[in-house]
Order: C-alpha cells, then structure tokens, then sequence
C-alpha cells in the first residue's frame, strides 16, 4: 500500500467510523461500533495501524501522525456519544405516566388553640413581654380574694365554679381550679418587682356543661404591665399595635366594661373580618367582634401582691384563645377543639 | 335589659333615633347586643299614596285606586274602604307581603278587576282595634318608605348587656341619663303625659308623701312592722282604695311589651312600669287578703308559700318575707305569694315600695333557683334616695288608670340607712391613670353630667370633693370616679400611640421554650396535637375528687395523659381513622399532703395503626410497631433531658399495670427517678385496629437550659467496616452483646449498629442471629487490615466467654 492509499484509506475509515457512532442509539450498539472500528483484532483503523511499519521509513512518520488523528477523532467521538447515551439511559428511567401521586409522610399539625396562643406570644414578645406560667389548681385567695371580687356579688355568676374535695387551705380559702389566669398576675407581682411585662397562657375552668359555645375547660391568655407611668394611653396603644398584627387591621373599638380587678375596665373589639364592619351574622350585625377584656389594675390588686399603688400603675388583659381560633377557622361548635378528632386536627396543618 | 326606643325618649324629649342610642350606650355605658324592630311583622309594610281613587266599575262598594308604592309605576289596587282620600299616604301591603295575622298578599282579582297588593286599616296591622277605614298616615315619608322606618308604630327593642355593677342602667331612666349626658340635654322628669295624651287617662293627681316612721307606722288601718331590719333597711306602704282593675291603655301596654314584658292588668302593669322606667321594683297585694297588718320578718322553721308561678315552696331559714296577720305572703325582693296576688275581684290594693338586703336577696334566690327582675335589680342595688318618691308616683299612676284613692299618705318604716360617700380626686392622679390631662374642668363637667357633685376642696389642693348620686353604688374610691371620667371622656377619645417602655423584670418561664422545641419535634415527626379536657373518672386518692362535678364521670383530676388518649384514639377508631397519631402536653395532678395538688407536665403519646400513608407502590403500609413509639419516647427525652443518661429499663413487674396500659415494654428513668413508660394499651378497638402504643414522660423537671454542643473535627483518615454476624442464645439481649462490643472494640471503634435480627431455619432452636455493623476510624492514620482482623478475634473470643455468644458462618 502507498502513503496515498494508506492516507486515503484512513479519512475513509474515519468518515465511516464517525458515521456508525453516530447511528449507535443503544449501549450495546455503540460497543459493536467501537469494536469494529478500534477493535484489537478487527478493527479497521486498528488494521491500518498494522500497515504503518511496512511503509518507507520516511514516509512512516506523516502517515502515523494522520493516522492517530483519526484514531483521537474516533475516541473522542466514542466517549461523547457514551456521554450522550448514558443521559439518554437516565432519563428514560423516569416513570411513564408523571400524574402518580407523590409518596406522602404524615405530617404533623399543632392545635388550633396552640397555634393561636404561639403567634398571640410571638406579638407580644415583640412588644416587650415575656412569658410566665402559673398553677391550674388555685386557693380562693388567689383566684378572687386577691383580685378583689366582692363576695356575695353578682359578678360571682360569670364564674361559676369547680372546687376541689382536697380541703380548705387556711387563710387562702377552698382549693378550686381556676376560673381565669388572672391569678398569675398576684403570683407574678409577687415575685418580681416592676418593670413587669409578661404573657400568661393557661387552661382555665369553670362550672359549665358543654355546649356548642361553652367548655368546661379553656384555655386564656392573661397579659400584664406595670411600672410607674404606665397608663390607660399604654393599654390602648399596646392593645392596638396586637390588633393590627394578629388581625391585620388596626380598627378597634373600646367599650366600657367591668372586671373587679381592673378598673377603668374596656372591653376592645376589632372590626369583623367577615364583612369588614358592614354588619354579619359573625358579627351580629354589629361590625365589630370581642376580642379581649382589659383595663387599668385596680389599686386593690397592687396592694394584695405587695405593690405600692400610689407610685406603680399598670394595664392587665385576658382573652380567649379558643374563641378566636373558631372566628378564625369558622369552626362552629366549639367541643371540636377537645374531640381530638384526626379528620379535624389534620385541618391545621 | 331590655330598653324601648319610645320609652328612652320619654325622658330625652327628644327623638333620639335607634343608631345613635346603641351607638352612645355601647360606648359609654353598657353594650348594645341587639337592635331589632318591635314590631318585626310590619317590616313589609310600605307607605304608598293614592294617587287615583274612583268606584270599583262593577261593585259600589268598592273603591278602585292607583297607588304609588315607590316601585316605578302605579299600582291598581282594589280598596274595600268607606272612604279613600287622593294624594293621602296610607300603609300598603305588597304583593307577597305577609300580614300580622299570617295572611299572604297575592295578586288577585276582585270583581273583575286586578289588585296588586292592600291599602290596610290598623287592625289589619295589629296597631289597634279600628277597622272601619284604611289608617291614613300624616307622613312626607317618600312611597316606598318602610312603614316602620316612617311613623312611630316603629317602636325599637335594645338587648342591653349592663355589667354587674351598673344596676342604675337597669331601667329606662337610668339609660336616659346617660344618653342625655353624650347628648348634652337634661333628663325629663317623667309625668303620665309625656306617654299619653289620651284624655280617658285621667290625670295622675298629687298623692300625698308617705309619713316616715322607725321600725313600725300605720297607714289607712295597715300596720307595718320591720323586725328582720338586716333583711329590710327601708318599706313604705301605701293604701290604694276602690280600685277597678282592667287592662292597661295602650301606651303602657305598647311600653311594656316593647321592653319584653307582658300587659297583665292596670295595677300589675304600673308596677313593672316603675321596675323598668325606674328600677324600682314593686309588689301590689290584695289588702283583703293581708288581715290589716304587713310585718317583714324572717320566715319560720318550715314555712311555706305558694308563689305566682304556682310553685309552693318550702321557705329556706332565715328568708326574709312579707308576711300578712296569719302568714308569709311575699320572698321580700324575689317573688310575691300567689294568695294575695291581685286579680279581677280586688278592690283595695297595699302597694309595697321597698329596699332589700342585696346579699340577702341573692342568697334566697340562689336557695330557691328562682329568678326574676326584681331579685335582679334588689340583687345589685336599688336607689336608696328615691323609695318613698317612686312610691308616690305608683300610687299616682294606680289612681289615674284604675280608679280608687289614696286616703291616707303611706307610712315610709326604716329600720336601717344607707348614705353615699363623698369622695376625693387627684386631679393629677386621672392624669397619671389615664395617661392624657383632660383638665379639671372638664372632669367636672363630665361628672356633673351623670348626677355627680364635685367640688373644690376649701384648702387649695386642687383636690375634687365628689359626692356621689344615690344611684351609683358602683362609686366608692377614687379609682371609680376615674374610670367614670374615661368612660365619659369616651374611650377612643384617648391616644393610641405607644410610648417608650422599660424592659420587663420576670424571665421567661424556661417550660415555655422546653414546650415549644417538644412541640416542634412531635409535629415534626407527624404527630397531631390534642388537647382533650382533664377531667377522669376515678383516680388513685380521693383528694383529686371535685366537689361539684360535671358529671359522676368526670369527677376526678386525671394523674396521667393516658386515660384522654385512649378515649381520643376510641373516638377516632369509631370513625375508621387507619392510623392515630396524637400527642399531648399537658398538666397532670397528685395529691399532695396539702390541700394543693402537686402539678406535673407531662408528654404523651399515642400511635397505633398504619405507620405510612398508603401509596401506589405500597398498598399496605406497615402498622406502627414498639420500636416507633420507642424512637418517639427517645426523641423527646433527649429533647427534655439533652446531655443526660435516660435509660429505656425493660419492665419485669407487671403487678402494677393499671388500664388503659395493658403491658410496659420500658420505663424510663433518669439517675434512678421514674419519669414514666412505654407500653402497650388495651383499649375499645375494633377486631380491624392494629395494637396501640404509648408513652408518657415527665417533663417538669427537664433541662431547659439550651443545649450545650461542642463542635467535633471532621475526620481525615478512612474508616474500616466489618460485619459481624453472632448466633446469640435465647437470654442474652442485644445490649448485653452491644457492650462488650462496645468494651473490647476499643478508642478506635467509631459506631455500631445492629442491622439484623434472624431466627429461623439454618439455626438451631434457642438461638438468633443478630448482626451488627461496626465502624472504624482512627483520627491520626489508616488502620490496616491486620489491626482490624486482630480486634474482630479479640471480639469474637469475649463474646464467647462472657455471653456464649459464637460467630456465625458460611
């Protein structure tokens, strides 16, 4: 064979070479292209290589060169195609039909109570408060004595009672669970001198059979600040600066009300979300909706915690956080929050 | 409350309109629950104007008229009426309206001739007896217009939600004022014809003041005697002769039924008239009926009284009655006796004006489970000042509507008074309370409004002198005068801008973040959280017990969260739940040597059911088995107790095991205390439901501390694997096996893990294979092989001294 052939032969074998890896559309056939073409035994560039020595020493050199250039074009080839096909593989390993349902874990949820109370102390945290806890289980002392509920009075119906058969506790009156978290503003006061900022979320009880709108049991969310100057401007303010957060609106209204332990005593309601104050049934037509009780501590108060009323002042409230997660949710009847039901607690996710 | 538009504005002189009462009350006063149209029947009613009127073609008594109801166009109505005026508005009753008594409109023809809706007389509307003609209205109301919204047949009922120490509020005077006061008019005083300008209501004519008199006095032949003074401070009587009862006029009546209450007769209607213009409650009895004597006194053992609502009650000791010569006739402040009630035959009348004990009261009504206004109002307080004026005002109104007279002035017995305080005020201190200086003329001002006497102190101090008005048994300290002028000032009148504050003394409470990283973790791991009530049916001491419990079921505090989980995972079973996945935080109560319980927080957790949800690629997930729950039990006590040893002791006594546990498979212990178990429950499950798990956890005294971590250098060096397959015998656990791995593998062994357990056919009965993974490493080099190989050896040969524990081959 002349350098000529041997020249010729070889841009042949490259061009056919280039052409079968192309064609190449499996594993399997891409292997049968790489035999043929670089195979040790058969390959036909492998054969041309094979006729380098019998060339003229001078004519070997040029010839080799041409030929190993074709033999890099042809790996080079090989190994992009392999590329190419091995992402082809990866692909088509995929499912056929991708509407499938994904594969789900259980997923958890925290009650709507909880969930209410975390984001009511998540606000307030911002506002400056901390975070106390108190017993369930009260003395009298505490849960009215202390807050200065008149015995005998009529406000005694708004809290109606569960007592405990475990004795009476001296001085302290009858064990009873109690019917507000307002004891931890006593217990609150006293072990800590002012400046006092806290949250007190709780469970609370009262004497009530159940019923779509009343529970024996649930929970509250007492708020209290005192200081010297703080005052009623602080109430509104603070109270306000919730609303907006935790309602999205700042439109609040406050009433005058009436809890022994706070005076002057406001009741604040926020614009109703459902028909934005135009009057609903949510809001019975009213507009607005009860959010919370408040008002100014009453000197009394300060004076069974052992806080000197005539140089602190200071604003408490309480709110029900089970309520408002039935406004919010449009839950209708509120012994759902305590049926621990998986359809309903899965809701919450 | 209830409150009647009409009847406010008696005392306004004014038409103050429904909106701006709910509107002022609401804001300053007491809360308005409700607005709602007495006559909610007549909201169909529209004023429409006869156009057109001319006789009906075919029937002369007919007439056959336009009318324009605002609608558009002129309607063609057929009108039955002696006469129809042109131009004159009438109510008109749509077609589709519904009429008081239950009759639908329809279009329909009358003689031939279409009638598209009804031109109505008063009777047809319920407004009173006339029916000879339709009711021609003087009105500029537009057609159109709501009847209602258009003449003053619209009276407007209030639901008003008065707060406990406002009774004042309890009546339509009491609301009046303060709607005067926002208004900035002054009260009218109340005469008969300000509600009624009938002339058949003869005039109320002057009745003489009652005489006062301690202890005992006469009037008109009656004795009246106070012995029980605690129970009755103040009692004026008065005779009332000839009287005819018959119904009420209709103002009255209109008033009462306005405020929700029904006309009964002329003398009862005055009565309840003074109780809710006033506030004043009254009782008439039948004279005859009281053998000339009227004594208060406490009632006697075993007394006895059939009331007004027919009950015959036995009189609880101590009760303070109204008692005629031979027996108890009235509950003083509650209820009247049903033997001297007034009724179509009486003739004369002793009407009683009275002041009951307010604690006394309530402790009679508590006693006898019966309610009523009056006990209401005597419950809260009653003004003190102005008994014996109500009194005469009664008595007046008594004579003008049922005839009869006064013979004699009433004989007004004390046995007790009651004075309101004068009270000071720190103008200053309003200023420091309220945060804004609303100065001291306004303060008096406001006060000044609602019935308060302030004045200056003489020394100079700026300090308010304020008497109180008898009404206001709210107003006792400074504090209540101040909330007084921020009611009246108007709340929303104050700033809402927040100031600067100092930062709060009171740490967090460190169970609040414990809670809410346990919380985390639980939802985390898909877990739904409850939060059942804590009431149980029994319990180990019965100083858990409630007095006064719900229910028989409920009358004990729960000593752990199993017993709500379990009902939880019932309930959920009942429904078909597949899987249950609940967890709680919650408190937990023991008994203590005090009479207060010890109070615990405790975790629980239950699962039970399919551990997966179900999937295409895996049609039956597996069901939760002990090594979840066990993993759950794990977790939380690392979250809770993070660098400390709790140790998982596999339970041996079941002795102890109380429902719903019906085995322990750990307890878990830290530094030898118990902090609680996993076990497996019995509960009321459907042959379906696979086996329930739980744990629960004391966490009360968990490290809250955050948790220490202390970084740890990434490795260099390889690691080294081997697998070691054991045959262990029954009695030897894997973590008796795991020890001396752990003992004998030395520095260099980095982790083990068991990754099988077999038991089955190759292996010889009483024995199982268990295989464990162990990892090497060393931190400075590679481990060769021969090092390994050495430990395996070194392994393998303690296993077989200590545990009899062989390596498994082939």
């Amino acid at each position: 064979m002349t350098v000529e052939e041997l020249l010729a032969r070889a841009d042949t074998v490259q061009a056919e070479g280039l052409a079968l890896i192309a064609a190449a559309s499996t594993r399997s056939e891409l292997d049968a292209a790489r035999t043929a073409v670089l195979g040790r035994k058969s390959g036909r560039l492998t054969a041309l290589l094979a006729e380098l020595p019998a060339l003229a020493p001078d004519a070997r050199r040029p010839a080799g060169a041409v030929v190993n250039r074709a033999k890099a074009t042809l790996e080079a080839a090989l190994a992009a195609r392999e590329e190419e096909l091995a992402a082809t593989a990866r692909v088509t390993q995929l499912p056929r039909d991708l509407t499938l349902p994904a594969r789900e874990r259980w997923q958890g949820a925290m009650h709507p109570v909880t969930r209410v109370i975390e984001e009511v102390s998540d606000i307030f945290r911002e506002l400056g408060f901390t975070i106390a806890l108190g017993p369930e289980a009260e003395t009298e002392w505490y849960n009215f004595g202390s807050l200065n509920f008149p015995p005998d009075h009529p406000v005694m119906d708004l809290h109606d009672t569960l007592y405990l058969a475990s004795g009476s506790a001296g001085e302290q009156g009858e064990m009873l669970l109690r019917t507000h978290t307002s004891p931890v503003q006593i217990r609150v006061m006293q072990q800590h001198a002012p400046p006092i900022r806290v949250l007190a979320p709780g469970n609370v009880y009262r004497h009530d059979p159940f019923d779509p709108s009343h529970a024996p049991m649930f929970a509250q969310i007492e708020g209290l600040a005192v200081d010297e100057g703080i005052s009623f401007v602080d109430l509104k303010a603070t109270l306000t600066r919730f609303a907006e957060r935790f309602f999205g609106t700042g439109r609040t209204r406050f009433r005058p009300s009436y809890f022994p332990f706070t005076e002057p005593s406001a009741e604040m309601d926020v614009e109703c979300g459902v028909c934005s104050g135009f009057g609903c049934p949510t809001c019975k037509q009213s507009g607005w909706v009860e959010i919370l009780g408040s008002g100014m501590v009453h000197p009394d108060v300060f004076t069974a915690a052992g806080v000197d009323p005539e140089r602190y002042t200071g604003w408490a409230f309480g709110m029900g956080p089970a309520r408002i997660a039935l406004a919010r949710h449009g839950i209708p009847d509120i012994r759902l929050l305590y049926e621990s039901d998986m359809r309903f607690l899965g809701q919450f996710r | 409350m209830n409150a009647s538009l009409r009847w406010l504005n008696d005392f306004l002189g004014r038409n103050a309109s429904a909106d701006e009462v709910r509107d002022i009350l609401t804001a300053r006063a007491a809360t308005v629950e409700s607005v709602a149209p007495v006559r909610a029947d007549l909201t169909e009613i529209v004023i429409g104007r006869v156009v057109e009127a001319g006789r009906h073609p075919d029937a002369e008594k007919l007439w056959l008229t336009r009318v324009d109801a605002g609608g558009g166009e002129l309607l063609q109505v057929v009108c039955g009426a002696p006469h129809v005026e042109v131009g004159t508005s009438y109510p008109f009753a749509p077609v589709g309206a519904t009429l008081p008594g239950g009759v639908t409109i329809e279009k329909k023809k009358i003689r031939g001739q279409l009638s598209n809706g009804m031109l109505c007389s008063a009777r047809e509307l319920g407004l009173g007896s006339d029916h000879t003609g339709i009711l021609a209205l003087q009105t500029d109301a537009a057609p159109g217009t709501r009847f209602l919204d258009a003449t003053d047949a619209g009276d407007v009922r209030f639901e008003i939600d008065v707060l406990p120490n406002r009774p004042d509020l309890l009546s339509h005077e009491g609301l009046a004022r303060e709607l005067a006061a926002a208004l900035g008019s002054e009260l009218r005083p109340w005469t008969l014809s300000v509600a009624s300008s009938a002339p058949s209501d003869r005039s109320a004519g002057p009745v003489p003041a009652p005489n006062a008199v301690e202890r005992e006095g006469t009037t008109d032949g009656v004795r009246v005697r106070i012995e029980d003074a605690d129970g009755c401070p103040r009692y004026v009587g008065t005779v009332i002769r000839g009287v005819t009862i018959g119904p009420s006029p209709s103002w009255l009546a209109e008033r009462l039924e306005a405020a929700g209450v029904r006309s009964i007769n002329n003398v009862v209607d005055v009565t309840n008239f003074m109780l809710h213009g006033f506030g004043q409650p009254m009782h008439a009895f039948d004279l005859a009926r009281l053998g000339g004597e009227v004594v208060i006194r406490s009632s006697a053992a075993a007394e006895r009284l059939q009331t007004l609502d027919g009950v015959d009650r036995a009189l609880p000791p101590g009760t303070t009655v109204i008692a005629g010569a031979e027996h108890a006739q009235a509950i003083a402040g509650v209820i009247g006796g049903a033997g001297s009630e007034v009724t179509e035959a009486t003739k004369d009348i002793f009407l009683e004006t009275a002041l009951f004990n307010p604690k006394r009261v309530r402790a009679t009504r508590r006693a006898l489970g019966v309610s009523t206004d009056a006990s209401y109002r005597f419950e809260r307080h009653v003004d003190h000042q102005q008994v014996a004026a109500r009194a005469s005002v009664a008595a007046g109104l008594i004579v003008a509507l049922a005839g009869g007279h006064v013979a004699a002035p009433g004989v007004d017995v004390r046995a007790g008074s009651e004075e309101s305080p004068v009270v000071a005020l720190r103008p200053d201190r309003v200023a420091r309370v309220l945060g804004e200086d609303i100065g001291t003329a306004e303060m008096v001002r406001l006060l000044a409004s609602v019935g308060f006497e302030p004045r200056d102190a003489t020394d100079g101090s700026g300090v308010l002198s304020v008497a109180v008005p008898s009404w206001r048994s709210d107003a006792r300290e400074e504090i209540d005068l101040i909330e007084e002028v921020a009611r009246l000032h108007g709340y929303d009148s104050f700033s809402s801008e927040l100031r600067p504050f100092r930062p709060t003394t009171v740490p967090d409470d460190p169970m609040v973040a414990l809670e809410r990283r346990l919380r985390g973790a639980l939802v985390g791991a898909g877990l739904l959280e409850a939060r059942p009530m804590p009431f149980v049916a029994g319990a180990s001491d019965e100083r858990l017990r409630l007095r006064n419990p719900l229910a028989e079921n409920e009358a004990y505090l729960r000593e752990s969260l199993l017993d709500g989980l379990v009902r939880a995972a019932e309930h959920n079973l009942s429904h078909m739940a597949r899987s249950v996945r609940l967890f709680e935080i919650g408190t937990v109560f023991r008994a203590s040597g005090e009479p207060r319980p010890t109070e615990r927080r405790h975790v629980g957790v239950l699962l039970m059911g399919h551990a997966e949800p179900q999937h295409f690629t895996n049609a039956s997930p597996r069901s939760f088995d002990p090594w979840d729950i066990k993993w759950l039990a794990e977790l939380v006590a690392k979250t809770a107790f993070p660098p400390r040893d709790v140790r998982f002791n596999i339970s041996d006594s079941d002795g102890e095991i109380v429902a719903p546990v019906s085995r322990i498979l750990w307890k878990i212990a830290l530094d030898g205390q118990s902090l609680g178990a996993v076990s497996l429950l019995q509960l009321d499950a459907p042959v379906w439901a696979s086996p329930a798990y739980a744990f629960e956890l004391d966490v009360t005294n968990a490290e809250v501390a955050a948790r220490h971590v202390e970084y740890g250098s990434l490795p260099v060096t390889p690691v080294a694997e081997i697998d070691l397959a054991l045959l262990v015998p029954d009695g030897v656990t894997a973590e008796e096996v795991q020890k001396v791995i752990r003992d004998q593998a030395g520095d260099v062994l980095e982790s083990v893990a068991l990754f099988d357990e077999f038991r089955g056919p190759g292996l010889e009965p009483g024995v199982r294979s268990l295989a464990w993974r162990l990892t090497f490493r060393h931190p400075d080099r590679t481990l060769r092989d021969r090092e390994i190989e050495a430990r395996k050896e070194k392994l393998i040969s303690a296993l077989a001294r200590e545990l009899g524990v062989r390596a498994r081959t082939g």
